[in-house]
């Protein structure tokens, strides 16, 4: 493809031109990538080197070395096994909910109005969807109340600020975001080989078992990778229902507190933690990544 | 022939919808118990009449408007150099795309003050928000990135740039009056999510001591007991005043709109 406009690359006078006119469009992405550098890469990339070095700025796994504790290693267990049954949960639902609106043939203003709900409820994260959950199985909410006027006390064994507590918060904007991603791949498949597979006398359940799930694992797996790092990276809403104490269960508000912490505060702690979530990250979002592109292969 | 709905999908329709609605019905009704025995707006009097509440709100929403205004002057000749000219620059954008999910909200707000501290960019109230105004911009970059460059795909900038070119359009004309009249829509749907995003956005404005609607929020989560729901109705109602906006003016969009969240 040629890479500059008009047909002057097959002029030879065209070379200095065209190097000319190649080096004003590299400077019109250098504010974006200076940016870039200064607000993330720069950064990111410090902390991860600074990881590896101590006060005196000498190579070091001591910073490693010292995630090895108690809190910390169950602050890590407990963040991953949110995020894992958030996003399986969240994603099986969503998965079913998009299967709903999408194959289920329901009137089309429902498939628009949930598309748009789920658009705006992925977005409504945070403190407000903490409060929201206060009021509704909080120890004053509306379902703990109206299960107590029938008999039925959840508290003292169910707590919102326990983990199920906080996992049916997260599985709030979980939900919504598998639907957003999963309609369309579900819309993607192919009316012919639903119909091809009937003439072959397939039932239903053979149809799901032997085409459609197949073609939709790499889907369905990368988008639940992305759930998971999605949860992972929750702070607010854990924050708003915790408390946010630093000896916190989720790493994210663990990170929070070493900035807050001035006190006995070792810096390299505080990056050895934000490293490790970096690698957890990197991995579920590479994952998804790959999942992504073998998706595509069938689902354009 | 229409085929009959199956009632499977009925049943997961009802549970998702239940799980939606449930949550918002309730803080509703909780909201409007702020007066005892008797169903009133009073929680919602208390909070849009408080000077505080006016402050956080305009400051996020100061802070929302420059959020959008960089982030679009950064991206939109990016997007535009790399659709018509630098083509190979695409997977590095792509890759870019998602550095801000694989650097959370708190990794990147750690790291920014780690690395700047002790520099006038930490030491300050200026300085603060610079970086927190920066880092807003890279949580919007993704959606703004891809909204622009779908939108400029759609309208095969390519063409345009040539056809007007060979009309005798100078770079200026080009950009101004023949690409971004055509996506400005685009720019539109990448500044509505952004906006919903740093309304909403609390983890990096408590973390750099900003007067934000994120931190006022929680601030009032301690001292009292039916407002804070009151204004968890309030900004649902604003994201999806939002979104819904942003729905209205992506119909007229001919590629589709990305409107998926972070939390």
């Amino acid at each position: 493809m040629a890479q500059t406009i008009g047909a002057e690359t097959d002029l030879p006078t065209a070379t200095p031109r065209t190097a000319f006119r190649l080096s004003w469009a590299w400077l019109g992405v250098v504010p974006f990538f200076a940016f870039v550098i200064a607000f993330l890469f720069y950064p990111a990339l410090s902390i991860v080197v600074q990881t590896f070095l101590d006060q005196g700025r000498n190579p070091t796994l001591q910073n490693i070395r010292d995630l090895n504790q108690p809190f910390i290693i169950s602050s890590y267990l407990y963040t991953i096994e949110l995020s894992a049954v958030t996003a399986l949960i969240g994603g099986a639902l969503g998965f079913l909910l998009a299967y709903a609106i999408t194959l289920g043939h329901l009137p089309v203003w429902i498939r628009s109005s949930i598309l748009t709900f789920s658009g705006v409820a992925s977005n409504f994260a945070g403190i407000p969807l903490a409060f929201a959950f206060i009021a509704t199985v909080g120890v004053q909410g509306l379902i703990t109340q109206s299960l107590k006027s029938i008999g039925i006390s959840i508290y003292p064994r169910f707590s919102l600020y326990s983990f199920w507590g906080l996992a049916i918060t997260y599985i709030y904007f979980q939900i919504p975001l598998m639907v957003l991603i999963m309609a369309p791949a579900l819309d993607a498949l192919k009316q012919e080989w639903r119909e091809a597979a009937e003439n072959l006398g397939a039932t239903s359940a053979q149809y799901w078992r032997h085409i459609a799930l197949p073609i939709l694992l790499p889907a369905l797996l990368g988008t639940t990778a992305l759930l998971f790092g999605n949860a992972f990276g929750a702070q607010a809403t854990a924050f708003a229902l915790t408390g946010g104490g630093a000896q916190s269960s989720v790493v994210t508000i663990l990170i929070g507190a070493q900035l807050n912490s001035d006190a006995l505060s070792n810096p390299g702690l505080g990056n050895a933690l934000a490293f490790g979530m970096i690698v957890i990250m990197t991995i579920t979002i590479g994952l998804y990544s790959v999942m992504r592109r073998m998706a595509e292969r069938w689902l354009q | 022939m229409t085929r009959r709905a199956s009632p499977w999908a009925w049943l997961w329709l009802l549970i998702g919808a239940l799980y939606f609605f449930v949550p918002l019905f309730a803080t509703a009704q909780f909201s409007l118990k702020a007066k005892k025995d008797v169903l009133s707006f009073a929680a919602y009097q208390n909070v849009l009449g408080s000077p505080a509440f006016f402050q956080s709100f305009v400051f996020s929403f100061r802070t929302a408007l420059l959020t959008i205004v960089i982030s679009a002057l950064l991206i939109v000749p990016t997007a535009y150099w790399v659709n018509l000219r630098l083509p190979r620059l695409r997977p590095v954008i792509e890759f870019l795309t998602l550095l801000p999910i694989v650097v959370p909200a708190v990794v990147l707000v750690f790291a920014l003050i780690r690395t700047y501290n002790r520099t006038p960019l930490t030491d300050s109230r200026a300085g603060t928000y610079i970086l927190l105004t920066g880092a807003y911009v890279m949580l919007s970059f993704p959606y703004m990135y891809r909204a622009i460059d779908t939108g400029l795909r759609s309208i095969n900038a390519r063409t345009l740039t040539e056809a007007a070119q060979s009309l005798g359009a100078g770079w200026g004309t080009v950009l101004f009056r023949v690409i971004f009249p055509n996506i400005y829509i685009s720019l539109l749907s990448g500044a509505f999510i952004t906006f919903a995003i740093v309304m909403g956005e609390f983890t990096i404005a408590s973390l750099l001591s900003q007067p934000a609607f994120g931190p006022y929020m929680n601030l009032l989560s301690s001292s009292k007991v039916y407002e804070p729901s009151a204004l968890a109705i309030l900004s649902f109602g604003l994201t999806w005043l939002a979104i819904g906006l942003l729905q209205v003016f992506s119909r007229r969009l001919p590629g589709r709109a990305q409107i998926v969240g972070t939390k």
